[in-house]
């Protein structure tokens, strides 16, 4: 077959059109490796969390309260499992092996959300995780539906239609608790008082101080920066707990005349010392997932040696 | 499949939302044979009833156009005109043609 050898500047400015016209960009195609390797990091990262995230939630398995309550978080936390599987096949397209990026998690080089390093001390925080933490993700995982690396695209749509019922069933476990007993109030605001930060903390730094926005914004990568996303975010959330008789842990907030809310920043030290692996949680989130993946060495073996007998 | 890894093979995934409807593309798996594969590909992507058919097919078996060379690869489609219906010249008031 002919194939016409493009200089390097021609590749980037077919690419760069593609982009420019809404056009997705599918694995075989050129790009830049500076775009190859932000996708790298991004959906790695994002598979890493779906993954990482089911621990907070797995913790509260045995102990939900009624039967109907255990299945729903069952199959909530079953779909996150299968989030990470979309991510992380989307992942591998971009010619990274699934072993490779598990080394790299295991090893410390690749991050995953940070709202996973906190701990969830009660039935209630199943309530707020899913109403916020899940919140933010979906508002996130919207606005990358149109992210122009069409397997994660792809991956973004089929996740975005899972993801509403997982908010569903966290707002109706906080409003069941605030029809409830005094008791029970006052666990579904200590859980929001817990959450709360650590949500809004899920859409990163601020846009200046974000390493990465730049090339993903003029390669379609990301299409809305964090601070807009964390604003949307935060604009639908505080009607939500006023509804159910909740206050949002912040002294500042105001509703100003355009619809939209005035707040306080995030306490960036905090943020800081997460991501660096110092939040309450993160070395045992990062130890069970090396535990378990380990523990599972054999069955990765013994199913090896059977599928290659086929 | 790289000696190093221990995660299986890759197969791609098709999906049939609706019978007789054509199978659509809708992701990859991970599977060490045919019957992990399929069973695989139904936990991970029909959760919800999204199809009545299921294909899995080993990723290396695709065979694909390389992106460079479409434009020459489907070229000889684009000058035989005379297969598309609207080349033709047809008689005002023919009817159901
Ligand atoms: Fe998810
Ligand atoms: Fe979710």
């Amino acid at each position: 077959m002919k194939t016409e050898a493009l200089s390097k500047e021609e590749l980037l400015l077919a690419f760069e059109e593609k982009i420019n016209s809404e056009q997705k960009i599918e694995p075989l195609d050129w790009m830049p490796d500076e775009y190859r390797n932000h996708l790298i990091r991004q959906i790695s990262q994002h598979a890493h969390s779906e993954v990482i995230g089911m621990q907070p939630e797995g913790n509260w398995i045995t102990r939900a309260p009624s039967l109907r309550s255990k299945k729903i978080l069952l199959a909530k936390i079953q779909d996150e499992g299968g989030h990470g599987l979309y991510l992380y096949s989307a992942a591998e397209t971009l010619g990274v092996s699934r072993d490779q990026y598990i080394q790299w998690l295991h090893e410390g080089k690749a991050k995953y959300a940070s709202v996973f390093n906190y701990p969830a001390l009660n039935w209630a925080d199943m309530g707020a995780i899913g109403w916020l933490v899940d919140g933010a993700a979906i508002t996130n995982q919207v606005s990358l539906q149109r992210t122009s690396y069409g397997p994660y695209s792809r991956a973004m749509v089929r996740i975005c239609k899972e993801e509403s019922f997982h908010q569903r069933q966290g707002y109706e476990i906080m409003w069941k608790m605030m029809e409830g007993t005094k008791d029970q109030q006052q666990m579904a605001q200590d859980a929001l008082n817990r959450w709360w930060w650590p949500a809004l903390m899920m859409f990163g730094p601020h846009d200046g101080d974000s390493p990465h926005t730049s090339n993903a914004m003029k390669w379609k990568i990301k299409r809305e920066t964090n601070d807009i996303l964390r604003e949307k975010f935060i604009n639908k959330t505080i009607p939500q707990a006023e509804l159910i008789g909740l206050k949002v842990p912040d002294t500042q907030i105001e509703l100003l005349s355009d619809g939209s809310y005035k707040h306080s920043d995030i306490n960036w030290d905090e943020f800081w010392q997460v991501v660096n692996g110092n939040g309450p949680c993160n070395a045992q989130r990062l130890a069970h997932h090396i535990q378990v993946h380990n523990e599972g060495a054999w069955v990765r073996e013994s199913a090896n040696l059977s599928g290659n007998l086929e | 499949m790289n000696n190093k890894d221990t995660q299986g093979e890759l197969w791609e995934v098709f999906i049939q939302s609706k019978p007789g409807q054509s199978f659509k593309h809708a992701g990859a798996i991970h599977a060490f044979d045919r019957e992990m594969a399929i069973e695989n590909a139904r936990d991970t992507y029909t959760r919800r009833g999204e199809g009545s058919g299921l294909w899995v097919v080993k990723s290396k078996d695709i065979v694909a156009v390389t992106p460079n060379e479409e434009g020459y690869f489907f070229d000889p489609s684009n000058d035989k005109v005379y297969r598309h219906p609207t080349f033709y010249e047809m008689p005002e008031g023919v009817k159901n043609m």
